[in-house]
Order: structure tokens, then C-alpha cells, then sequence
């Protein structure tokens, strides 16, 4: 397991930049909003913490065909499979080399943005904390995604219909935590429900990937 | 005898077809009563003025669009337990039907609320979570369009049904969570209290069990054309394969 981490995490930082292009994509999505909406302060302040959720949301999108493709082209994923590894672990080492990939920098870098959108000062430990709560779900939400689509030629945008849907409950509860957190509200709730969410999927999903994973290396 | 028995493709055609123009013959006519009776034969509501007999559509159908999903997700169960082809197919072939009742449901909504709400459209939780609704209903359609195999499709649609299933009731109390609605409680409930009145109700009733039986007359005429369309590729296959041998 620890060695197919760490080759993923290796693919992952070197092969074709897809580490930089994510960081980058959420940067170019914050930096449009103000153009979009105005550069009014108070605006900005009142959608920040949505609007970052949503750029994190489609950054993470992004890299998500690559989870699976190249090891699926390659025939590493058939070796994988018949390896005595199950195909369920395989599934969330691989969600957690994505995590670290793309959610855990765009979480680190998501403060930073916070500037640029004006957020309210009380809002950026919530915003950490949230993202770093949120992303993983996102993560192997979007596995499940990739496994399912990893056999079509071009799968890129029906994964995008088919995981933006998935993503709908955790977006609820991420950006009601930092915008909650923003006002000085409670954030207990919708904190838990987003920690219940990635812990849920983590423990169930990885099951409907490898069960999709099997269908598509038959 | 086992219910199993009607798995059988070709069992499932001969049972069905005397059947369906029947099915339809009754959906047309408890339709036609339903909607008569409701459109014409009730008083206005004593607020809301004749607007709300747009209930006659608008509850049946978010009623099947629901129940629609539901049924997809027993039938791709089935399908992955016990691999009969028509359930799968059958799956496959309810999901444009319960797509098309959500549209309607939403439409007739929106027609409702503009004058009631005043909006055509707002972020209420019941009205969020068939928005929600209908991009599974488009999501798994897509994928069924896009696999080429057919077994292959079928398995990977009954797993996102299975997920989809999951996350549809998690959107729901989500967006619970999220939003306070501006949509009334339950028409239709056991507790009387809540219901409305006694001289909608029957009406509606009817209107109800038309669409039961329209969607069902629907899915049955949609797995036939199912069914026949993989018998010509079957027989085009093997047409194909003749061609080879001889040449």
C-alpha cells in the first residue's frame, strides 16, 4: 500500500505537471469572480466563502480523470488488480494520493486567496479547517467517479456530470461552516456533518469504485 | 411457478404485450376522469382561486418522479444479484420517464408559484432537491448512452443508481439544512389533519392513479423496444459473423 502511495505521489508531482495546473486553476477562478461581480469590498466579503468552496470544488475536478486513466491505459491497473492488494485499498490509496495532490495544497493555498476575495478575518481558521475536513471527501467521492468512467475515450466531461452531482452535500456543509465561521455563529454542526460525510464515503465507496473497477477491467 | 419465470425475455414480451394497450387504455381514461373532474367539477380554492388545480399534475408527477428513481434502484439490484437482462433493461428503460416527470413536476411548479410565490423559481429544499434530481436522472442516462457494451453499461449504471440512491437522500437533508422552505408540508398523508380538503382529494386520487399506471404502461412499452433493439443486434451480429465465415 505504502509503496503504491508513494508511487502515485511520484507520478503525481512529476509526470505532466497536473500538480501545478489544479493551484493554478483555483487562483485564475478566484481571480475572475471580482471581474465578474465588481470590486466592491463588502460583496466580495459576503461571497468569499462560497465562492473559494467552489473553486476548490472544480480545481479538485479537474485532475480527477487522471486518478485512473494512465494506469488504465498502461495495463498497470489489470496488475493491480490481480496483485494480492484488494481492489478496495487500492481505490482509497489512490483517493489519498489524490488528496495530497490537489486537495491538501489547495487547502494550504486557500487562505492566501481569502485575501483576494476580502475575507472576514474570523473566517480563515473555518476555511482551513473545513477544506482540510471537506477535500478528502471530495477526493474519494471523485475516485468512485473515475472508476466508472475510466473504460470510455472520453470520459472527461461525463465525469464532471456524474461527480458534480456527489458533490452537492459536501459544498452545503463546507461553505455553511466558513460562512457561518465569518458571521461568529456556531460551526459545530455543519463541521461534524462535513466530517461525517468524508468519513462515510471513505468507508463506503471505495467498495462501489473496485466494484466498477472490476466491471471495466473485464 | 416463480416470479423469476418472467425474467425470461421472451415469457416477459408474450405476458406483457395483450396487456399493455389496455394498461394504456386505462391510464387514458382515469387521466381523462381525473383531470376533467379535477379541472372542472371542484370549486376554486377559496385563496389560491382556480391556480391550484395545477395539483392534479404537479403531485402525481413529483409522486413518480420519486418513485420513478425508486424503482430503477430495485431493478439494478435485481440485475446485480441476479443478472436478468429485462430488469436491467427495464432500469434503462424508466429512466427517461422519471426524468420527464421531474421536468413536468418542476414546470407545473414553477407555472404554480409564479403567481402564488410570486417567482418563478426559488432556492426552497424541495425545489432544490429535484433540480438535484434531475442531474442524476441526466448523469445516468449519459452513462448508459456512453458504454458501448452492453452488460458493461448495465453494471456500471445499477452501481451509480445504488450511490446515486445514497447521496439523492443526503442532498435532500442537506439542502434541509441549508435553506427554510417556502413550499407547504405533505398533500397527501395518513395523518387526515394535513391532508387537502375531502373534494380535491378524490380527484386527485384519480389523477395519482393515472400516472401509476401510465408510467407503468410506459416502461413496459419502452423494455419491449429495449428488447427487440438488442435481438436486431444480436441479429445483425450473427449476420455479420455469416458474412466472415463464408468469405
Amino acid at each position: 500500500m505504502k509503496a503504491l502511495l508513494i508511487r502515485d505521489l511520484r507520478l503525481g508531482l512529476r509526470a505532466g505537471g497536473g500538480f501545478g495546473l489544479g493551484l493554478a486553476f483555483f487562483l485564475i477562478v478566484v481571480v475572475l469572480v471580482p471581474f465578474g461581480v465588481g470590486p466592491e469590498a463588502a460583496v466580495l466579503t459576503r461571497i468569499a466563502p462560497g465562492i473559494l468552496w467552489v473553486a476548490a470544488l472544480l480545481a479538485a475536478l479537474l485532475s480527477l480523470d487522471r486518478i485512473f486513466a494512465l494506469d488504465f491505459e498502461d495495463g498497470s491497473l489489470a496488475l493491480l488488480a490481480t496483485s494480492p492488494l484488494p481492489l478496495e485499498a487500492a481505490a482509497v490509496v489512490k483517493a489519498l494520493a489524490h488528496w495530497i495532490t490537489t486537495g491538501l495544497p489547495l487547502t494550504l493555498a486557500a487562505p492566501g486567496l481569502g485575501f483576494l476575495l476580502n475575507l472576514a478575518p474570523d473566517a480563515y481558521f473555518y476555511l482551513l479547517a473545513s477544506l482540510a475536513l471537506g477535500t478528502p471527501a471530495l477526493s474519494i467521492i471523485g475516485t468512485f467517479g473515475a472508476a466508472l468512467t475510466v473504460g470510455l475515450r472520453r470520459g472527461g466531461l461525463l465525469l464532471s456530470l456524474l461527480v458534480l452531482p456527489l458533490y452537492i452535500p459536501t459544498l452545503i456543509f463546507g461553505a455553511e461552516a466558513v460562512r457561518r465561521g465569518a458571521d461568529g455563529l456556531a460551526t459545530a454542526t455543519p463541521m461534524v456533518m462535513l466530517a461525517g460525510i468524508t468519513a462515510g464515503a471513505f468507508a463506503l465507496l471505495p467498495f462501489a469504485s473496485a466494484a466498477a473497477l472490476r466491471v471495466n477491467l473485464r | 411457478m416463480s416470479i423469476w419465470e418472467y425474467a425470461n425475455p421472451k415469457k416477459f414480451m408474450a405476458t406483457t404485450a395483450p396487456v399493455l394497450p389496455w394498461l394504456f387504455a386505462l391510464a387514458a381514461l382515469a387521466m381523462g376522469v381525473g383531470l376533467v373532474w379535477g379541472f372542472f367539477l371542484t370549486p376554486d380554492d377559496f385563496r389560491q382561486g382556480s391556480t391550484v388545480k395545477i395539483i392534479y399534475l404537479h403531485v402525481p408527477s413529483a409522486l413518480m418522479a420519486i418513485n420513478a428513481w425508486f424503482m430503477m434502484l430495485v431493478a439494478s439490484l435485481i440485475w446485480l444479484v441476479r443478472r436478468h437482462h429485462v430488469s436491467a433493461l427495464a432500469a434503462r428503460a424508466a429512466a427517461p420517464v422519471g426524468m420527464v416527470m421531474t421536468l413536468i413536476a418542476l414546470f407545473t411548479g414553477a407555472v404554480w408559484g409564479q403567481p402564488m410565490w410570486g417567482t418563478w423559481w426559488a432556492w426552497d429544499p424541495r425545489l432544490t432537491s429535484f433540480l438535484i434530481l434531475l442531474l442524476f436522472y441526466l448523469g445516468y442516462i449519459a452513462l448508459w448512452e456512453a458504454i458501448e457494451d452492453p452488460d458493461t453499461a448495465a453494471d456500471l449504471t445499477s452501481v451509480l443508481c445504488i450511490v446515486g440512491s445514497v447521496f439523492a437522500v443526503l442532498s435532500r437533508y442537506a439542502v434541509n439544512f441549508w435553506n427554510q422552505g417556502l413550499h407547504q408540508g405533505a398533500s397527501l398523508s395518513l395523518d387526515k389533519e394535513e391532508n387537502v380538503a375531502d373534494v380535491f382529494y378524490i380527484p386527485l386520487l384519480v389523477c395519482i392513479a393515472a400516472f401509476v399506471l401510465l408510467f407503468i404502461a410506459l416502461v413496459i412499452q419502452r423494455t419491449h423496444t429495449e428488447i427487440r433493439l438488442r435481438r436486431i443486434r444480436a441479429l445483425e451480429g450473427r449476420a455479420q459473423h455469416a458474412g466472415r465465415v463464408e468469405a
